[in-house]
Parts: C-alpha cells; structure tokens; sequence
C-alpha cells in the first residue's frame, strides 16, 4: 500500500456552492500540512461542480478530485461513504477532514467503520505532534475536554463548525483539478432521502446573528419568548435562540435550539435568559464573544460563563432591559 | 418481514447529566470520570427516545420490542427501565474483557449480540451518548450488520418492508427512506418519551433478562475492551474557567438594567 501522505478535506457542496464549514477544514488542512509539509487535497463530489474546484483551490486546496456525477446531486449515505471509502484507499492520505455538522455527522461513523481506523468527533482544536494528529473534544457535553489520538492510518476527524479558521480566499492561487469517476450506480443508495421540507425561522439566521437573545426553561411557557424576549430582540435587531430544554417543552420551535445537539452560534452579545447553563447549552455558544446572564438563582452556572450578569426575575428584567435599550439607542 | 416485526433496541447507561456542574470530577490517573456520589447514573436521554420510539411503532404494528445494553451489572436498571416503559425482553452483554472498550468493541459487541437474538426489523439508538457525545456505534452497528442507517430521526414510521423518517435539520427536516432491516438514530425532537406506569413496572419484573458474556457471543478479544480501542484518551480534564462575571448593581431593577444598558453600549456591542 502507498505511503500515507497529505491532509484530504471531504468538502461538502449544496447546489453547486462550497459550505462554509470547507473553508474551515482548509484552513486547518493549510495549517496541519504546513507542519508535515504534505499537500492538501480534497475530495468534492456533487453534480453541476463548475465553481466548485475553483474556490476549494483559492481557500487552500492543493489538488482537487472532482465527481461531477447525477447520482451525487444530493447527500445519500451510502453513496458519499463508498465513494469516500474508495477514494481514500485510492489516495491514501495520512488524515481525512470533515464538518461535524449533518453530513458530517452521517457520513464519517460510518467511514471510519468501512476502514476500519478511529474517528476523533466534534473536535475543536487540531495540531500534530511529530506524525501524531491529536485532536481536542468536548466531552460529558462539554463539562470535561478529552485530548485523543486515533489509532491506524488515515487519521478521520470531524471538526466542529466555527471552531477553527478558514484561510481568506485568494483567487490567484494555482492548483490541480481531477476528474474522479465514482464507479458507483443507483443500485448503492439504500438509505435514501426523498425530500426536504425548509421551516425557515423568520428574521435573521441564528448562525448569522450578531446579538442573540435566548431563553431556557425559566421562562416557563411560549407567552414570554412571544412578548418580553423578542421586545428585546427586536429593539436591539437581534435573532431569538433557546435552549433545548425550552424547545423540548414546547415553549418555542425545535430551529430555535442553541446547544450541543442544536446550532452552534458565534454571536458579538449573547444574552442567557433564565437558562440554568447546562453543558449541553454551554457547548452551542463557545464561540460567543460576550454572554450576559439574567437569572433569579444568583448561583445559577450560566453567570461563570458570562461577562455580565442581572440577578432578578426575567419578567422585571428583561422589559427594564428592552426599556433602557431603547432610550440610549434614542427608539 | 416477520410477521410480528423484531425491534432491537440498543440503549446504555450514563453518569446522570442533570447532576449539578460542581460533582463532575475527573481522576487525571486514569483519565476517567468520577461518578458523582449518590447521583445514580441513568438511561442516555436520546435512547430513551429511542425506545418511545420503539414503542410508538408497537402501538400501530405487531411488534416486539427488544431491549440490548453492553455495560456493567448495574446496567440492567436501564434494560428494567425500558422494559417498564413497554418493552418485552431485555439483553445485557456484561464482561469485564469489555471495559474500557470504544465505539468500534461496542458496536461489535452489539452486533454480534443482534446476530445472536436471530437478526430483526429494525434496530433503534438514541443519536449519541451523552457522557462521549460520540454518536459513533449506531453508524459502526449498521456496518457491520451491512445495514443502511438514517440518522437524527424526529419521527420513525413503518410500512410495507421499509421505514420513513423524518430527519432533523438545522432548519427544518428532510424525509428519508430505507428498506428493512435497518437502523436508525432517534434525536430529541421526537419528543417525550412516556412514563412507565405502576402496571409497567410490575410487569418489567416478570419479564425475561438474559445476561451474556463475551464468551457468550464468541468476542474475539483484539477487538473489545482495551486491545480493540482505535480511538485512544491520551488526556481527560476539566478546563479551568477563569469566568469573572460583573454582577450589576442597583436599587431597583430599572437601575440594574440600565447599568447594564450602559456597559453594553460602552462596549459597541448594541
């Protein structure tokens, strides 16, 4: 077997556009290549892939295999895993990069399994010691940090969105381009997505959001997400998030859900609102700037999270709040 | 498919993750996390969901609901449990040569364990554990059985040899299908799993628990335990929080939220 040699990304691609979370895994790929001083490779299978290898390219890659083929007009597991699965034993990289985020999510288990190497999940940091990759994960849903190594060749990790950064793209930079047939047919796909049903959240994206105002199960019910919180949220032109105890209780839509197994955000100003700051929770907002908590229980967890706190009830709170916003923003 | 269609159930015994952040401890010598003391541990929440999920396609199908766990003894609180909440056989793979074990000697071990109740229909997870948040061995189980697997469902229905799911998103939700057998990851969004009911309980006690051993499922020992690990925990720590949070200040509410008003203003973050 060939030498395992170079950093190979997995892009994800929807509707012929490269995800952002690519450009991230390039940029680590860059950075982790630079160190072994192997190439970054990638591996983008879609259909309609004109732009696609282009913009892999001016974000990092070295050398990009393209499928350009029907059966990859949209993610289906067993398609993308055998085509993975072959492509790496084809190429042989030493790691094997992908988004923790649905497709990745779906995707890497079951290819780590195929080949038979370890996966390192939803890692947030990657840096190599010699020939080492050692990756850095959340655990115990963030309470606890676990530094792991996987054992075998190549080493698969997925990594957390918005955790690492991607390169500026540039344009002029210069790489390979290969066409890369699948082999693959329809008698693969057994797992097999019929439809995609879109419940947009009115108003701004949470992963776009520069001030995010977010409840938990204190607020007790839909009334105050309804009323109070988005006062607040629309007075400041933010977007509304929640923890996932809320969601569960139904107070407010499951697309709302800030936490581990919900969106992860990065916002300018977070405000916590009657959210305990449970790890699960804690996990969504790692990459927050600033957090303001407001809870009645002064020695509530979310307040060793945050910059700045109110101790008080969110029902006297948060209109006092909404009203002192809008008098120094002159509203 | 059978006629009374087999679902396997795979489900695992966590440290309880309600439990106050203060009593979560790590002992740096092993790597490995204390269990809070007298903080029992619990049934992972998404296999709980898993199992409601079992259960709601018991009460429109013909079906026989299955419930698998490798763990310690004490596991069989988690089986017992779903066994309560409707279902109607428990497993527990319980071994020592399984310790310390990852995804890929669990996966195995359950496998071979579903290989050795005589195959099934369909086999259901919660989407991850919430102590390794791995979301690893449903994927690794579908591998080895040569399954196909859809993942973070929200809904699980059943017709005709084949399952619908509907998947979570972001922003939505995407249908998928599969043909039976197959495996499927359950996500919170399927919503609350039911209580198990006085009449539950006392049921689950007369219902039948066989325990195996790794010798049991014929386990090739280079694969479980510590000698079948591919993932390896070099470092388990709890990450020193610095957080100094100013408290505001004040007479009244209105005072409070005005500072605050201020300091964010002064900030340019509104």
């Amino acid at each position: 077997m060939a030498e395992a040699r170079g950093v190979l990304v997995i892009a994800e691609v929807v509707g012929g556009v490269v995800v952002p979370v690519t450009h991230e895994l390039l940029g680590a790929a860059r950075r982790l290549a630079a160190v072994l001083g192997e190439p970054v490779l990638a591996l983008a299978a879609g259909s309609g892939m004109g732009k696609v290898p282009q913009d892999l390219i001016a974000r990092g890659a070295d050398k990009v295999y393209v499928t350009d083929e029907p059966l990859f007009a949209k993610y289906q597991t067993d398609v993308f895993v055998a085509l993975a699965a072959k492509a790496v034993k084809e190429i042989s990289p030493r790691v094997v990069l992908l988004g923790h985020d649905g497709v990745g999510r779906d995707l890497a288990p079951r290819l780590a399994f195929r080949l038979g190497s370890g996966l390192a999940n939803d890692c947030i940091e990657l840096r190599l010691e010699g020939q080492e990759l050692v990756a850095l994960r959340p655990v115990y849903g963030g309470a606890a940090l676990a530094e792991i190594t996987c054992a075998g060749m190549p080493k698969l990790a997925t990594v957390r969105v918005k955790a690492l950064d991607p390169l500026a793209a540039d344009p002029a930079r210069k790489g390979e381009v290969v066409a890369y047939a699948s082999g693959l047919s329809e008698s693969t796909v057994r797992a097999r997505m019929l439809e995609v049903v879109k419940q947009e959240a009115k108003g701004l994206r949470l992963e776009d959001a520069r001030i995010i105002v977010s409840g938990g199960r204190g607020i007790g019910g839909p009334e105050g997400f309804q009323t109070a919180l988005k006062e607040l949220t629309d007075t400041l032109g933010a977007a509304q998030g929640a923890s996932r105890a809320a969601c569960d209780s139904g107070y407010c839509p499951p697309t709302w859900q800030i936490g581990l197994t919900g969106k992860v955000v990065g916002p300018d100003l977070y405000f916590a609102i009657a959210i305990s700051g449970a790890s699960q929770h804690l996990a969504g907002i790692s990459g927050a700037k600033n957090v303001v908590a407001i809870n009645k229980d002064p020695e509530a967890n979310m307040f060793k999270e945050s910059r700045w706190g109110i101790v008080g009830d969110w029902k006297q709170v948060v209109p006092a709040l909404t009203q002192a916003c809008k008098e120094l923003l002159g509203k | 498919m059978l006629q009374v269609m087999k679902i396997v159930v795979c489900v695992k015994q966590v440290p309880d993750p309600e439990a106050p952040a203060s009593a979560f401890k790590v002992d740096a010598a092993t790597n490995r996390v204390v269990p809070p003391p007298g903080i029992p541990p619990v049934m992972n929440g998404f296999d709980e969901q898993a199992v409601e999920a079992a259960l709601r396609i018991k009460d429109k199908n013909s079906a026989q609901v299955v419930v698998l766990s490798v763990g310690p003894e004490g596991a069989r609180e988690v089986i017992k449990k779903a066994l309560a909440m409707g279902g109607d056989e428990g497993f527990l793979v319980n071994d020592p040569a399984l310790e310390d074990s990852d995804a890929h000697g669990i996966a195995y071990a359950l496998a071979e364990s579903i290989k050795k109740i005589g195959g099934c229909d369909l086999v259901l997870s919660g989407r991850q554990a919430s102590d390794w948040d791995q979301a690893q061995v449903p994927a690794g189980v579908a591998e080895l059985l040569g399954l196909p697997c859809v993942t973070l469902a929200k809904t699980v229905s059943v017709e005709d040899s084949a399952v619908r799911v509907q998947r979570v998103l972001p922003d939505g939700y995407e249908v998928w299908t599969a043909p039976l057998p197959a495996v499927i990851t359950v996500s919170n969004e399927l919503g609350e799993p039911r209580y198990a009911t006085l009449k539950g309980i006392m049921a689950a006690a007369r219902k039948k628990v066989t325990v195996w051993s790794a010798a049991d499922l014929a386990l090739d020992k280079s694969r479980i335990g510590v000698a079948g690990r591919r993932v390896l925990v070099r470092k388990l720590f709890i990450p020193v929080k610095e957080g100094k949070c100013e408290v505001m200040e004040g007479d009244t509410v209105g005072a409070k939220a005005s500072a605050l008003a201020r300091k964010l203003r002064e900030a340019k973050l509104i």
